[in-house]
């Protein structure tokens, strides 16, 4: 034991000598170069202005707020607008006539109304993957093992199929000339296809069809190392099926939750291309309005500034749930203290 | 009495069985939601009817088509290509970065660790427009310098093409092996490493000829892990691809822009098989190794 002890400590716990740093000069020279440099070229570039015929940004000609405040506020400087909408009533004799005006207060900057729209449908996407992937994790980490692997390839294979395939077949399902119009149609059910692409639920199924494997794997692998005695000791001691669910296995698999939301919300967030294919444009997510800033719109510094902006919440999240973590393993270590 | 306290006794693991049962059903539904809509590609694939839900007969036209479809080839050899160089890279930089960080003690190791994690964590947008605005900003200087290097008759231009996408793919897929060698390394017995050491072999050697050995199942599965996603990616791939290294996915999200079309059908069949047989493959590896 003592010996045993002794070994680990001195293969994992080497200084390195010069060779040692040599040797992992190349991936710490590779993370340098492209990783933390365009970082902060990123960053630096969403306070420059724009070149008008590139969308280049100009790198020597000063820096500025005016990224971040089109981010925030609208053409007009306001961060909130109350929005005047007019309650007509139609007579009976046809003719409309307003009886009154509602008035709601929304936030007025268009770019981060999209913010919250992406951050609304990746919050969906994520919530739908926790209830529909956490019972299939649940039966996968308690199967035998033959089943347990069997099950696992095939969660796996659509997960590396990528996600543009998927996508494709989902769109060759719901488009107006898609499977499921023709199938509709031919037994009659409707006369005429209706739109089931490009609409908001179509992206949500999307989202979720692509991303539910990184919410299943994560959450496997903590049910997987779920001391199961507990759950009998819990149901021997006359605690119900959801007693013991709601005490012991949802404490015990939370860090498998929270893997799982953070491989599903962080792509989900920055997603483009699904919400173009399958929403048509209609319901833009962030990723689709960063990618547009650097070949249709051509604002290189705007489409910057949108994506630190992206990255700076996703710190903000990280942090957040770092000191989630932090605290169930903190209680995880009182659970086994006792 | 005896009759009292059973029912108390079995209700809770006849609830619990219910449970995992219900599990078992939504199991099965959850994976015909995921295998469905592939199942309906791959048979739509064979329909000689073009756009229609009505079977009109078997057919292998869409995958005649699909072969004889030139630019689609020519991405396809693009895509293998890319692939090709960025799994021989990541294998290379993922392995050596593994061993090291597991047998040293480097100092700010916890960085390291960090920075090793961020391409994974980072959405592929960000990394996208970050490598983007990198290339585009070092090429005129890159260029001058190739230009006064060679004079006047330099044709070695660095734009956006084939090393930009690679050096992208790189960056996302060698995290990936590493991750998947440190796991196998964090299993491994040190007193073997150890063995070798106290018998005379330098760590160099000990490295090459007894921790590859004992690694070789995590590294061909991160290898094939890398290859895979370089032959998936789009998202990345967008950003820094130049026109003559365009890759397979860019050129079928082209044309899945464009509508449906029974071609279409066709590629995702055969991408979806060829993806089926290299997980099970990184599957059987991986569990010979252990």
């Amino acid at each position: 034991m003592q010996a045993a002890h002794a070994t680990a400590a001195r293969v994992g716990g080497r200084r390195p000598g010069l060779v040692g740093w040599l040797l992992l000069c190349p991936m710490l020279l590779w993370l340098a170069a492209f990783v933390v440099v365009p970082t902060l070229i990123l960053a630096y570039a969403s306070f420059t202005r724009a070149d008008e015929d590139t969308g280049f940004p100009i790198y020597r000609g000063g820096l500025t707020f005016e990224n971040y405040r089109r981010i925030v506020l609208d053409d007009d400087g306001h961060f909130l607008r109350t929005e005047q909408e007019e309650i007509t009533t139609v007579d009976r004799d046809g003719t409309e006539r307003v009886t009154g005006t509602h008035a709601t207060t929304v936030i007025a900057a268009p770019y981060l109304r999209v913010f919250g729209s992406s951050l609304l449908y990746a919050g969906i996407t994520t919530v739908l993957c926790v209830f529909v992937g956490y019972p299939m994790a649940w039966y996968i980490g308690r199967a035998n093992e033959r089943t347990r692997n069997r099950l696992l390839m095939l969660v796996m294979i659509p997960f590396w199929t990528g996600f543009l395939i998927r996508t494709y077949a989902w769109i060759t399902i719901l488009a107006t000339d898609g499977l499921l119009n023709g199938l509709l149609q031919y037994t009659h059910a409707i006369t005429q296809p209706f739109g089931m692409l490009y609409t908001p639920g179509a992206v949500v199924l999307g989202l979720v069809y692509s991303y539910l494997p990184f919410m299943i794997l994560p959450i496997y692998g903590s049910v997987e190392k779920l001391d199961h005695t507990l759950v009998e000791a819990a149901l021997d001691l006359g605690a119900g099926p959801l007693a013991t669910f709601r005490k012991i296995i949802l404490p015990l698999t939370r860090p498998g939750i929270a893997a799982g939301v953070l491989l599903v919300f962080v792509p989900a967030v920055g997603m483009y291309a699904i919400s173009s294919l399958m929403g048509g444009g209609r319901t833009p997510m962030i990723g689709d309005v960063i990618q547009n800033q650097f070949f249709t719109g051509r604002d290189w510094p705007f489409g910057c500034a949108l994506g630190i902006t992206l990255v700076a919440m996703f710190v903000a999240a990280f942090a957040i749930l770092a000191k989630f973590r932090s605290s169930v393993t903190g209680s995880d270590h009182a659970f086994r203290a006792r | 009495m005896n009759d009292a306290t059973t029912p108390t006794r079995t209700r809770p693991f006849f609830g619990m069985a219910l449970v995992n049962r219900l599990c078992g059903w939504w199991t099965a539904l959850v994976l015909a939601f995921l295998y469905l809509p592939l199942a309906l590609l791959i048979a739509y694939s064979f329909n000689a009817s073009r756009l229609n839900v009505v079977w009109e007969g078997f057919t292998v036209r869409w995958y005649r088509e699909m072969l004889a479809n030139e630019p689609l080839i020519r991405a396809l050899k693009n895509s293998v290509l890319i692939a090709g160089v960025t799994t021989i890279l990541s294998v290379v930089i993922g392995t050596t970065g593994a061993w090291l960080l597991h047998s040293y003690r480097y100092r700010f190791r916890r960085l390291w660790e960090a920075l090793v994690f961020v391409p994974i964590a980072v959405p592929e947008v960000i990394m996208g427009i970050g490598l983007l605005i990198l290339f585009t900003a070092v090429a005129p200087g890159i260029n001058g310098f190739l230009d006064s290097a060679f004079g006047a008759a330099n044709e070695t231009r660095f734009a956006l093409g084939f090393v930009t996408t690679i050096i992208a793919h790189v960056t996302f897929c060698f995290p990936l092996v590493l991750v998947a060698v440190q796991a196998r390394l964090a299993d491994l017995d040190p007193a073997m490493e150890e063995a070798a050491l106290d018998l005379g072999a330098t760590p160099l050697v000990a490295f090459w000829r007894v921790i590859v050995p004992c690694i070789m199942p995590a590294i061909i599965s991160g290898a094939l892990m890398a290859f895979t996603l370089s032959m998936d990616e789009v998202l990345v791939t967008y950003f820094v691809c130049g026109p003559e290294s365009k890759t397979l996915p860019l050129e079928i999200y082209d044309n899945v822009r464009k509508g449906l079309n029974p071609m279409l059908n066709a590629i995702s069949a055969v991408f979806v098989a060829a993806t089926a047989i290299l997980v099970v493959i990184a599957e059987r590896i991986r569990r010979i190794g252990r």
